[in-house]
């Protein structure tokens, strides 16, 4: 090669290496602003509306922070923002956080238990009312989602395994429109698509999250590090959630901004919050998160990720990914724990310490 | 020495060349090993070894529960729609676009409907078409075929067009009917024009299976690109994109050596 390119080359080599040398990385510390994502669902919808009255910046004054609130279109899109470190908390459900943030290798904690789905989601067969009908069907679903999950929890009651149906992965945008369609004959969503599909004479529920009542759980999650480094941020979350709840409790105003804000109305709204076990007092969600079932569902749940291969490639266990409870006990590697339920900010809320 | 005018030499070329792709290179590789310093399981920016983990995990293990070898049986279930979409859009767009070049009754009739068809942004209807289909291979053959088909015929018409008249003329001249100016002037002289026009649209092809996958598949390379976009799964997604980059960039040599051989004398007519 002749000198001049030897030359040039040397050249942008030094170059490039005092680029990199110059690039520093970010370290969770003690910081005053903090980015909250959330997506529609029921369970969520108090999150924008909070934000959009008030109480998050009362809460955040309080403390002196900054709180961003913001909506995504795309649920696992949200999630995938908070994996990447673009976020500090993220609504999800029990099952996403161990699958995505979690078998990421971003240590996750629950701060707030919202609610567990107890009928939202529903295994849907077209002409047919029995489970067991379901055998050798083609079911559209969005694979590895929680609809994923409940099938295998509905098989399994049936004594069924998924090597007797085909699944086929279907979007979650396009499930209604799947449903008119003649070969779709069998699906598992969530409401409210499953409302929609409802509305066609041939639909039949024959399975729903409320025959695995606690095991599909909805939450607020926050990056621990972040968390540890900056409580007021735990604090002001659970400020914020026990307050908005309340409202939407009492408030019809604000269950009708809420319900707007999901695309139905209070009569859609309520329809779904009938199937949604919402703890509406801190207490309540403290003992649920602080018993025994939660242990048994998350044993569950990791089971069903080890099985599909979720729990990343060098999972050798369903408790390759171990998660703490709040008496510090933990199912899986204690060395590995990336997940953690913690329940001291809703019992600093049950006891008007916030 | 004028910048214009400062040609580099054979080395030059090829360093030249290289560099854009070696930057890419090195900031990816430096912008993955900050990340992984940080969290060695970030699956943002995965190190090489982590994507050749995914490709030999894709590529050469069977999956222990079904025995399928995914990367293969993704490639062979994506490449066979693609072909059987862009075999019909191309027979499509011959015949319709010689149609509507040659004869002004066509052009007249359908020239304006075939323009204005083609603005219509064919993603938009994929709801549609899943509803009308199904959501088996059919729906996802018609989208490309109605993505790619209608700019094909437009194309067609116009590189008709550009024919000089005199050539129809003089075949006429000579005493052909309207069908053998179209067999015998106008078809052979169509045929190379045809495939650079769908080496062309071989990009939006891929985009229209890839979105079509994503919506309701099982097997396939858009399908397992966003199944695996749930876990930002990074070190799966990246060698697919590259694979379907290669395969691709094959279908496009193959097409412009096709052209070569079996059309010799298109490269001298090709200015015009």
């Amino acid at each position: 090669m002749n000198r001049s390119v030897t030359c040039f080359l040397k050249g942008a080599v030094a170059a490039a290496v005092s680029v990199a040398l110059a690039a520093s990385s970010a370290h969770a510390a003690e910081k005053k602003d903090f980015k909250v994502a959330w997506s529609i669902y029921v369970g969520w919808m108090p999150w924008g509306y909070a934000a959009d009255t008030g109480i998050v910046k009362k809460w955040a004054d309080k403390y002196g922070i900054t709180i961003e609130v913001k909506q995504f279109n795309d649920y696992v899109e949200s999630i995938n923002q908070y994996t990447a470190g673009a976020f500090d908390a993220v609504t999800l459900t029990n099952m996403d956080a161990l699958s995505i943030p979690s078998a990421g290798g971003v240590d996750t904690t629950a701060v707030i238990v919202g609610d567990y789905s107890n009928g939202n989601d529903a295994v849907i067969l077209k002409g047919k009312d029995k489970l067991e009908d379901i055998k050798g069907q083609t079911v559209n679903l969005v694979e590895f989602s929680v609809s994923h999950y409940l099938l295998a929890r509905a098989l399994e009651s049936v004594k069924l395994a998924e090597k007797d149906v085909k699944v086929v992965n279907t979007s979650d945008a396009d499930m209604a429109s799947a449903y008119k369609t003649p070969d779709v004959t069998a699906v598992v969503t969530w409401k409210p698509v499953v409302s929609t599909i409802l509305e066609e004479k041939d639909a039949k529920v024959v399975y729903d999250s409320s025959q695995t009542p606690g095991e599909i759980i909805d939450m607020m999650v926050v990056n621990t590090e972040v968390l540890k480094d900056n409580p007021k941020f735990g604090k002001a979350l659970a400020g914020i959630w026990y307050e908005t709840i309340k409202a939407l409790e009492t408030d019809a105003a604000a269950k009708d901004a809420m319900a707007k804000a999901s695309g139905t109305d209070v009569a859609g709204f309520d329809g779904m919050l009938t199937t949604t076990k919402m703890f509406w007092a801190p207490k309540d969600a403290v003992a649920f998160v602080s018993g025994p079932e939660i242990k048994t569902t998350s044993e569950k749940v990791s089971t069903f990720l080890f099985d599909k291969a979720l729990l990343g490639k060098d999972a050798k266990s369903a408790g390759a990914i171990g998660i703490e409870f709040p008496d510090k006990s933990v199912f899986g590697e204690k060395g590995n724990v990336k997940l953690r339920f913690d329940a001291t900010y809703m019992q600093e809320a049950a006891d008007g310490k916030l | 020495m004028r910048l214009l005018n400062l040609k580099p030499d054979k080395t030059w070329r090829f360093v030249l060349a290289a560099l854009p792709f070696a930057a890419i290179l090195v900031a990816y590789m430096f912008g993955s090993a900050i990340r992984l310093a940080e969290n060695p399981d970030d699956k943002l920016l995965p190190n090489f070894g982590a994507m050749g983990e995914a490709i030999r995990h894709y590529a050469l293990q069977a999956d222990p529960r079904s025995g399928i070898y995914h990367l293969w049986n993704d490639t062979l279930s994506s490449l066979s729609l693609l072909l059987t979409a862009l075999a019909i859009s191309t027979l499509i767009a011959l015949v319709f676009g010689i149609m509507i070049g040659l004869l002004p009754i066509a052009g007249a009739t359908f020239g304006p409907v075939v323009a204005v068809a083609s603005m219509v942004p064919p993603l938009a209807l994929l709801p549609i078409l899943f509803i009308i289909m199904g959501l088996g291979d059919a729906a996802k053959i018609a989208l490309i075929v109605i993505g790619t088909t209608l700019k094909l015929t437009r194309d067609m018409a116009l590189r008709v067009q550009d024919l000089p008249r005199e050539q129809l003329i003089k075949a006429q001249t000579l005493g052909a009917s309207t069908w053998q100016v179209g067999l015998r002037v106008v078809l052979p002289q169509m045929l190379p024009r045809l495939i650079d026009a769908v080496r062309l649209e071989i990009g939006p092809a891929w985009l229209f299976l890839i979105a079509a996958e994503a919506i309701a598949a099982d097997s396939g390379l858009g399908y397992r690109i966003f199944l695996v976009r749930r876990y930002l799964a990074m070190d799966v997604i990246i060698p697919y994109v590259i694979w379907i980059t290669l395969l691709a960039f094959l279908m496009d040599l193959a097409l412009r050596l096709l052209q070569r051989r079996a059309f010799p004398w298109f490269a001298g007519a090709r200015t015009a």
